[in-house]
């Protein structure tokens, strides 16, 4: 007998036991519980009587309509929904969900305690890769469900309209919506990719979360200047907001083509590199 | 141990070691990223210089005016006598100068064309005055400018005094590259853009059909020309205003004035305009002069290729001007081809994809015709059509078609839609004024193409509606519908638009043009009215399914004059809209590109993770090689070192054993090596040399063999927000082991935290936390188990309990390693201790061998110095030592202790303490005695 006879390197840490041991976790329950929380909140905020006279002074441009629209029926609802969320709340939860991962292990030291069961040390990232990731998908379906749930309980289901390509059916439009969810879900792989591989680098989470989402911001400024020209189709969020080409008719394809091939890139080379480090990496927190 | 804070920090902080190999790395992803990134922007070598200079030439319908005009002459490096290249004319548009079309200049310079840019007579530092692309004044200074260009060694000639040129130029430069093509046999290509092919027929339009004399006066766009030369100075208002296809105005040349009332136009030029800006009807002398400034006009005598380029967003110069030109050229059986794009006049340069397009269009034309080199072109039509707002930006985006053959406005196919509504009564309002808005001159792309902000006057226009269309309906041409109206003076000035109608009622009118008709000698009732044929702007546009179509007619529009009478008329509109179609083939974008891209991406990344995972699996299947020889052995370590990548060496070499039914103590002070020993142990951290054998297998991190040793190394790993229970369970779950292995009962008892089990781990002390540690090391009864300061804040009862168990763990073959800077737990937990300092090895053995009853003794006296005397005397000590004031250390050798005390004490010597002295101790601090630094300090 050389090892244990029930010990299976690829039976250890499964991603169910990940799946638990982050569900007991209180900042899971509550980025979770907030994406619930936000379409109502939201939905509250747009009950309320508006004490600002409803002209049309202020906001100009075209997406700016997708507010006014807002409450025109549950998938217009759900659009605008993630129109808000997604340049900075889904950002920090998928930071949130990839950058605590590995780094608030090591700063408990549990970390050293799986690695001695032992669990190889790619499959322990690879589980965890596969729950964050498996969260922060959660996260995003529930923002969606809650809030198509909710605008259609309070505002219908009509076809999404948007002054730029008519109205859509309501089919094609929650196939739409899912679409951009899914881009959404490709594009945000930068993010993770990022927050991943800090997590693997420091012991810190806070700082693994909070450097994924500074790099991030600092990609969105550098994004606004113009003179910087070719170079800022090389910044991770430069494709950002490709999806509103989802919004068309007929659908806009080539930024969403180029964010997604950047949203793959980065996210590979940072996935990438997490393992390499992590592999040859002194465990000594 | 706990760490200092700058510790911590340094722990929490990413490690950032540098070495040689890092460097390394670093520079190599340094050098490719400035290198990807430099190569995106770095500006392309210019392989031109510029000329400037100021031209003079005679011109004026006798030929003897002097006129200076100021030119920029670009001229290809690689340009000489020996190596002629073609040249290229290139004209501005109205209110421009020759700097307006630098960067197409550069471009065509680029590609091996010498370009000629001049400001044109009556603009900026140009002499002379403004004569609408006047055949004795503009187009016989350009004549001079090629004569010009025919003395230039370094330009191709086809004959003596016969340059190989080009004229390029849009608008006002599309219109003299027209004119001068026709007046000049010599130029071999054109390339005319948003240009008009009768002035008479653009300023004073009727879509009914009838003559620029009773056309429409388009006052708007007129008033914006004539303000824009009138000044010499204010062009930058039309320039800025058209998106540079007229040209971004300059200061007024120096020294250059013109009168108040006529500025830099010449005076019949400016007399035309104040007449029929004043009557809104034109003089026969305006006519014959907008007539001379016409392609029109002399639109047979053109030979040279033309490559027309129109845009749809143009209320000056619409699609029906170059349709004419097209058509007239394409008589003298000249090769023409059109291309339409989506800006123009209001709508600027169109997307990115039609710039390219029409890019790519000039430059295959000129290759071909002037170069002579190149594919020949093709005489395909190419359009193309808003398809929506870029979402990543605020510009639009379109999508381009082609068609084999030109169709004309009247398009390859018709489409028969009906409209229908009462006839309608509506007002013309006196002066024009309340007026609809359709298009703002110059800036109506905002306005019109874009939003679609249209404004009709409510009692001042009729709507005729059709059904919701059963399907999608594109229209590629100029629409026709049959209007009826009756007027009481008998005359009528209409407006009639073509609306796309969503199905939410949201109004839009393609980009915002207008088809005003004159209709003379009508009834005043609407039955006897006679049906007229209204030909609509020409658009290129998809009416979606279940939009509705709607017909306007409209009785006045800011844009143009009407009559100032206030009138009542009666509009109808009979049968069906005439919707034309050119289907053509979608001109693939270079962008398509990327989804191959994407998915090639796609593949690699399917690829690269498959294999990453068969090649781990396949790793962790691979069977360790055992050294037969130690199968029964807990643990051996052999010439371990382990050196940081800073340089640190925490162990030089280490070598022990650990054999069954031992408890091992690893003994050192602080920093002596033995928590870098243990993680490489645990296969935590990776040693520089030698190596460690479990159970005769190679211990590496994640090895198999690990799973027969249970742990608690530096402190113990808890999740807080869980119980200790809850983290038990799911530890346990987590080695993926069946539960009834882990022996939970026996470790909760070692464990001893009662109901305190239940609660969340953050709520522990540290000592509960550190029970429970050993606990979850305990988990399963490993057969090794490695316990780093396990007495590490427990009290001591329980230090004593945790001796015992330990003990009694020590059996049936299982074994233990603990570490300890404590000599006493050690002596009194251990059958065997390896002792290290400053990473070595010191000292190894069983405890009974090293630990136990020292033959030296300590000794605290009254007088040290006569107890040595009598010590001395005494003969059966071996040496003294003093050690303190009061102290002696006295190597007995044998003699008993109570036999020495009672020689002191009869020599009458105060004897306070009797202190026997232990092997390890002496051992101990023999070996680190003074030097009491730790070996990270060294």
């Amino acid at each position: 007998m050389t090892v244990i006879e029930s010990y299976r390197p690829t039976r250890t840490f499964t991603f169910a036991t990940e799946f638990r041991r982050q569900a007991s976790r209180r900042r899971t329950q509550l980025a979770l519980g907030f994406m619930v929380v936000l379409p109502l909140i939201i939905l509250i905020a747009f009950e309320l009587p508006s004490s600002d006279n409803r002209g049309n002074g202020g906001r100009r441009g075209s997406f700016s309509s997708l507010v006014d629209l807002a409450t025109a029926g549950g998938l217009n609802f759900a659009l605008f929904t993630v129109f808000v969320s997604a340049s900075f709340l889904l950002i920090v939860v998928v930071a949130l969900f990839h950058g605590d991962t590995v780094a608030s292990e090591a700063s408990w030291g549990s970390l050293r305690y799986l690695l001695a069961i032992p669990v190889p040390r790619g499959r322990l990232l690879g589980v965890k890769l596969a729950v964050s990731l498996a969260y922060s998908a959660l996260a995003m379906v529930l923002l969606l469900a809650t809030a198509l749930a909710a605008g259609t309980a309070r505002y219908g289901w009509h076809p999404l309209r948007s002054t730029i390509a008519g109205d859509i059916p309501s089919g094609d439009a929650l196939l739409r919506l899912l679409g951009i969810m899914g881009y959404l879900a490709v594009s945000l792989l930068v993010v993770a990719g990022l927050a991943f591989l800090l997590s693997v680098t420091t012991d810190a989470p806070l700082g693994a979360v909070g450097g994924a989402v500074l790099l991030q911001i600092l990609s969105s400024i550098l994004d606004q200047i113009t003179a910087l020209g070719a170079i800022r189709s090389f910044l991770p969020s430069h494709f950002a907001e490709a999806w509103l080409g989802l919004l068309s008719t007929p659908i806009q394809t080539d930024n969403l083509v180029r964010g997604c091939i950047s949203g793959l890139a980065y996210g590979a080379v940072f996935f990438g590199l997490a393992w390499w480090r992590f592999l040859r990496k002194d465990v000594v927190s | 141990m706990p760490s200092s804070s700058p510790t911590r920090l340094r722990r929490a902080l990413p490690r950032v070691r540098v070495t040689r190999r890092r460097v390394t790395a670093g520079a190599v992803v340094l050098v490719v990223l400035v290198g990807l990134v430099g190569w995106a922007v770095w500006p392309a070598p210019v392989t031109y210089r510029v000329e400037d200079r100021m031209i003079q030439v005679k011109t004026g319908p006798a030929g003897d005016r002097s006129v200076t005009l100021d030119t920029r002459l670009y001229v290809p490096k690689a340009a000489d006598a020996a190596h002629p290249v073609p040249a290229v004319l290139l004209a501005h548009g109205f209110g421009g100068t020759k700097l307006d079309s630098a960067s197409d200049a550069e471009a065509l310079a680029s590609r091996g064309y010498e370009v000629l840019a001049w400001t044109a007579e009556g603009f900026g530092r140009s002499t002379g005055q403004i004569h609408l692309d006047s055949p004795d004044w503009e187009v016989k200074d350009a004549k001079d400018l090629v004569d010009w260009l025919a003395r230039r060694p370094e330009v191709s000639k086809d004959g003596p005094a016969d340059p190989r040129v080009a004229v390029v130029g849009g608008s006002y430069g599309g219109g003299l590259s027209l004119l001068l093509a026709a007046y000049d046999q010599r130029v071999d290509a054109i390339v005319p853009s948003i240009t008009w092919n009768d002035l008479a027929r653009s300023f004073l339009p009727d879509a009914g059909g009838g003559g620029p004399a009773t056309g429409v006066f388009k006052k708007q766009w007129a008033g914006l020309f004539f303000g824009s030369g009138g000044s010499g100075g204010s062009g930058g208002t039309l320039g800025a205003a058209a998106g540079g296809a007229l040209g971004g105005g300059t200061g007024a040349g120096a020294g250059v004035s013109g009168s108040a009332q006529c500025g830099r136009f010449a005076v019949d030029v400016c007399q035309a305009y104040l007449s029929m800006a004043t009557t809104g009807r034109p003089t026969a002398q305006a006519l014959d002069l907008l007539r001379r400034s016409s392609p029109a006009s002399v639109i047979d005598r053109i030979k040279a290729p033309t490559l027309l380029i129109q845009g749809e967003a143009d209320s000056l110069f619409p699609l029906s001007e170059a349709d004419a030109n097209a058509k007239g050229i394409a008589a003298n059986g000249t090769p023409v081809r059109v291309a339409w794009f989506t800006g123009g006049h209001d709508g600027g340069q169109g997307p990115q994809s039609d710039q390219d397009r029409t890019r790519f269009l000039t430059a295959q034309w000129l290759d071909y015709y002037l170069a002579r080199k190149g594919p020949k072109p093709g005489t395909s039509f190419t359009y193309s059509r808003i398809t929506g707002i870029d979402a990543s930006g605020d510009g639009l985006v379109a999508a381009g078609f082609d068609v084999a053959d030109y169709p004309g406005t009247t398009g390859a196919g018709q489409a028969q839609v009906p409209v229908a509504g009462p006839a309608q009564q509506i007002a013309n309002p006196p002066n024009g004024t309340p007026a609809a808005v359709s298009s703002l001159a110059g800036v109506g792309g905002a306005l019109g193409a874009a939003s679609g902000v249209t404004l009709e006057v409510p009692g001042q226009h009729a709507d005729f509606y059709s059904e919701p269309l059963s399907r999608a309906t594109d229209v590629t041409g100029a629409p026709t519908i049959q209007v009826e109206a009756a007027s009481p003076t008998g005359e009528a000035v209409l407006f009639v638009k073509l609306y796309d109608i969503d199905a939410n009622g949201q109004a839009t009118l393609p980009n915002g043009l207008v088809a005003p008709v004159r209709l003379t000698g009508l009834p005043t009732s609407i039955d006897g009215a006679t049906p007229v044929t209204v030909t609509l702007p020409a658009i290129v546009r998809r009416f979606e399914q279940g939009h509705r179509l709607r017909i306007t007619v409209a009785t006045s529009d800011q844009a143009y004059s009407t009559p100032a009478t206030p009138t009542v008329y009666t509009v109808a509109v009979r049968g069906p809209v005439t919707l034309p179609s050119a289907p053509g083939t979608p001109i693939q974008t270079p962008s398509v590109i990327w989804r191959y891209v994407l998915a090639g991406l796609v593949v690699v990344l399917v690829i690269a993770v498959g294999a990453a995972v068969i090649v781990g699996r396949r790793r962790l299947r691979r069977r360790v090689k055992t050294e037969e020889g130690y199968v029964q052995t807990p643990l051996v370590v052999r010439g371990l070192r382990k050196e940081y990548a800073d340089g640190f060496v925490a162990v030089s070499k280490v070598d022990f054993v650990v054999a069954r039914n031992t408890v091992v103590g690893l003994l050192g002070p602080n920093g002596a090596g033995k928590t870098t020993t243990l993680r490489v142990l645990m296969g935590l951290t990776y040693p520089t040399a030698g190596d460690v054998l479990v159970f005769g297998q190679p211990l590496k991190p994640g090895a198999p063999v690990l799973s027969r040793v249970g742990a608690l190394v530096e402190g113990p790993g808890f999740l807080p927000h869980l119980s200790g229970y809850a983290n038990l369970q799911l530890y346990w779950k987590a080695t993926g082991r069946p539960a009834d292995e882990a022996r939970f009962d026996e470790a909760l008892d070692i464990a001893g935290l009662g109901d305190a089990v239940y609660r969340k781990v953050k709520t522990y002390s540290h000592g509960m936390k550190q029970r429970l540690a050993i606990a979850q090391a305990m988990l399963g009864l490993p057969e090794l188990l490695v316990l780093d300061e396990p007495t590490d804040g427990l009290d001591p009862p329980q230090i004593a309990e945790m001796r015992r168990v330990l003990r009694r763990y020590a059996t049936d073959g299982r074994a233990v390693l603990v570490s300890s800077h404590l000599l006493a737990e050690v002596e009194q937990t251990c059958t065997d201790v390896v002792v290290m300092h400053k990473g070595q090895i010191v000292a190894a053995g069983p405890v009974a061998d090293i630990v136990g009853d020292s033959p030296t003794v300590q000794l605290d006296v009254s007088d040290v110095d006569l107890a040595g005397e009598v010590l001395g005397k005494l003969g059966v000590v071996r040496s003294v030592a003093s050690s303190g004031a009061n102290g002696l250390v006295v190597d007995l050798d044998g003699t008993p202790r109570a036999e020495v005390v009672a020689a002191l004490v009869n020599a009458g010597i105060g004897v306070d303490r009797v202190v026997p002295r232990r092997r390890l101790e002496d051992a101990f601090l023999a070996l680190v005695g003074g030097d009491t630094k730790a070996s990270g300090e060294r």
